[in-house]
């Protein structure tokens, strides 16, 4: 990936507030086209790094490109060409979710028929004529990131889209966040889910207390923890004695409700597993970005 | 300019679908015209009410002159029984070519109309008895005096303050939840001027205080209040204008200020309430003693005040704007520039 074909550009940006470093030397670029989710928990620096990044704040040093220009100061120039949601639900009062894109793309010049078209893209048409206020968590998210997109921007920044949804709304969502990628936009999104991010994002950054700590593709990251794959059994289909002695299994422990297998060979065992017909309650669940988190955190994530 | 456009509109959007907005802005001062107008309607029209006790030539002239409200009674007992009470000033007791009158003593004032009246009619019975033509006669003519009727003054007022209640309000309240539910960082992030954003929102405030004065003249205007325009009445739309811009200047101000929109409203509110008082809004200030009417001189609702009282109902021309408006401008220069001073974007 070469700097000149890169969306964003950061370069050991820093921020501080009074004692505080909330942004303390963080890098990164990212390709044009790509989906880059910044993970992190509260805290950990994601809102004031993606703030520097779209130019609503200075750093104290360090510098950032967004297609080759600077954000900041207010770049009139380059802010047709970024969409940004923010954190809160921003919209004008009163106004249906027609009229809020209508509004929004007015800002960058849009015609009120193209502005109306997002509706469809984020699968609110029937809510067209619906007051911001009376529509779900969800459905308003989705509105916001309609706004975003709504003068057709090259970047999108969208700032923990999916914070404070309801599991079936999150899936919606991020079907939506799939084809604005599809559209070919670069996107750059903040989460504290981290099973979503290792869903969605092509590469992600993991950030605590300021820092990036790890950057990779999410399937990178959790490969080379070199975790093992825990196998989980209904109990009593097999003894710990047996299961133990199965050939890959490292450990072997159980519970009140199922027998718990720990592998770095999996396939082996499952075949055992399934020779011996004990496949009961069967599942298995290999290391996620949240072992990631603990490995370089050497603490448990807390969303 | 479509960008304007779409502002304005969405503004006067959100403007007419705010119920509570809605209420303060058009009906709440309405209510204000309303129950003024109504209790001050017919203050010192009264006509004063005695009890009467029996009949005779006297007091049938003082029936069909109107100068008093007459109030029969059967017996002398319960008409002097009303005026214990304190419910009539005095009671009239025909006894044949004899009148009594018995006054209350608290009500003086009153009870002197009532004594000079029945004695005006006594002498003027006394004269008619002796058939001789009086020797010195008068005539009585109304004058319009320069004090206004109530109606006159409350409208001007009235209009001024509900004016200047939803410029501050609307502006204030406006800035303050954009700046929470991060409208105006989206704003920022948009490529659009500062200008146009902040014109946009004037342009609604003066469109809804052009709404408002067309409102409060017709209703004031209704038989029931009686309020009679002058010639020059026009010369208020100037005024309104420049009032809302001053207005809108002054919630911009108390809008950077606040952090909520609760705090925006009762800062608002102790700016607004006093000044409306002490701005001859519900009386005229020219009865407020003279330090009064100098501390209310530094207030621009009293300024705007004054000018649409002179060019709505005291009928002066154009010249009496100059000094209200050239207050109005130099208001809203001062503290729109302090508004932009200590604007933020973000809390």
């Amino acid at each position: 990936m070469t700097e000149e074909r890169s969306a964003v550009v950061v370069r050991d940006v820093r921020k501080s507030y009074g004692e505080l470093k909330a942004v303390d030397g963080v890098s990164f670029t990212v390709a044009e086209g790509e989906f880059f989710g910044i993970l992190g928990p509260n805290g950990a620096g994601k809102t004031t790094t993606l703030e520097i990044v779209e130019g609503l704040r200075e750093p104290d040093s360090g510098e950032v490109r967004l297609l080759g220009e600077s954000p900041w100061p207010r770049n009139v120039k380059l802010l047709p060409r970024i969409g940004v949601q923010l954190q809160a639900s921003s919209f004008f009062e009163k106004l249906t979710a027609k009229e809020q894109l209508q509004t929004f793309g007015a800002l960058y010049g849009v015609s009120a028929g193209t502005a109306a078209d997002m509706l469809e893209l984020v699968g609110l048409a029937d809510k067209a004529n619906e007051q911001e206020n009376k529509l779900s968590g969800g459905q308003r998210q989705r509105l916001s990131i309609a706004c975003a997109l709504v003068h057709d921007p090259d970047i999108v920044f969208l700032d923990e889209p999916t914070a404070a949804l309801d599991p079936q709304a999150r899936r919606n969502l991020w079907d939506v966040l799939r084809a604005i990628k599809e559209r070919g936009k670069t996107i750059v999104y903040t989460t504290h889910y981290l099973d979503e991010a290792e869903i969605l994002c092509d590469r992600v950054a993991i950030m605590d207390t300021g820092r990036i700590l790890a950057l990779d593709p999410p399937a990178v990251l959790v490969r080379g923890l070199d975790a093992p794959t825990h196998v989980t059994l209904q109990k009593g289909v097999l003894s710990v004695v047996d299961a133990s002695a199965l050939d890959g299994v490292d450990e072997a422990h159980e519970d009140e409700v199922s027998l718990t297998l720990s592998t770095r060979r999996p396939a082996p065992v499952l075949s055992a597993l399934a020779e011996r017909g004990a496949l009961d309650g069967l599942q298995v669940r290999t290391a996620t970005l949240e072992d990631v988190f603990l490995n370089l955190t050497g603490r448990e994530y807390r969303a | 300019m479509t960008a304007f456009k779409t502002l304005s509109v969405a503004m006067l959007k959100g403007f007419v679908r705010d119920k509570v907005t809605l209420f303060f802005t058009f009906l709440f001062p309405l209510m204000f015209l309303v129950i003024f107008g109504l209790i001050l309607r017919d203050a010192g029209a009264d006509k004063t009410r005695i009890a009467v006790v029996g009949d005779g030539p006297i007091v049938s002239a003082l029936r069909d002159s109107g100068a008093l409200e007459l109030e029969p009674y059967n017996d002398e007992n319960s008409a002097v029984q009303k005026v214990k009470d304190g419910d009539l000033p005095a009671a009239l007791i025909i006894r044949g070519q004899r009148l009594d009158v018995r006054f209350a003593q608290s009500d003086q004032v009153k009870s002197a109309t009532v004594l000079g009246i029945v004695n005006g009619f006594v002498d003027k019975a006394n004269l008619a008895a002796t058939g001789q033509p009086p020797t010195f006669t008068f005539a009585a003519e109304k004058v319009e005096d320069a004090s206004l009727k109530p109606i006159q003054y409350l409208t001007p007022g009235i209009l001024s303050w509900g004016v200047a209640v939803s410029a501050v309000f609307g502006s204030a309240l406006t800035l303050v939840s954009w700046r929470r539910k991060q409208v105006l960082r989206r704003i920022r992030l948009a490529p659009i001027s500062t200008t146009s954003v902040l014109s946009s929102r004037i342009l609604v405030s003066t469109g809804v205080a052009l709404v408002q004065g067309a409102t409060f003249i017709v209703i004031a205007s209704l038989p029931l209040f009686g309020l009679r325009l002058s010639g020059s009445w026009w010369l208020a739309i100037p005024l309104l204008l420049l009032g809302t811009i001053a207005f809108f200047a002054l919630g911009m101000l108390v809008g950077a200020f606040a952090k909520t929109e609760e705090a925006a409203s009762a800062a608002a509110n102790i700016v607004v309430l006093p000044m409306a008082f002490l701005s001859g809004t519900f009386f005229p200030v020219d009865q407020a003693p003279a330090w009064l009417q100098a501390v209310s001189k530094i207030f621009p609702l009293r300024h705007m005040n004054d000018g649409m009282l002179d060019v709505l109902v005291r009928g002066k021309g154009i010249e009496a704007l100059v000094v209200p408006s050239a207050i109005l401008v130099g208001f809203s220069l001062v503290v729109g520039f302090i508004a932009s001073r200590v604007f933020k974007w973000e809390e």
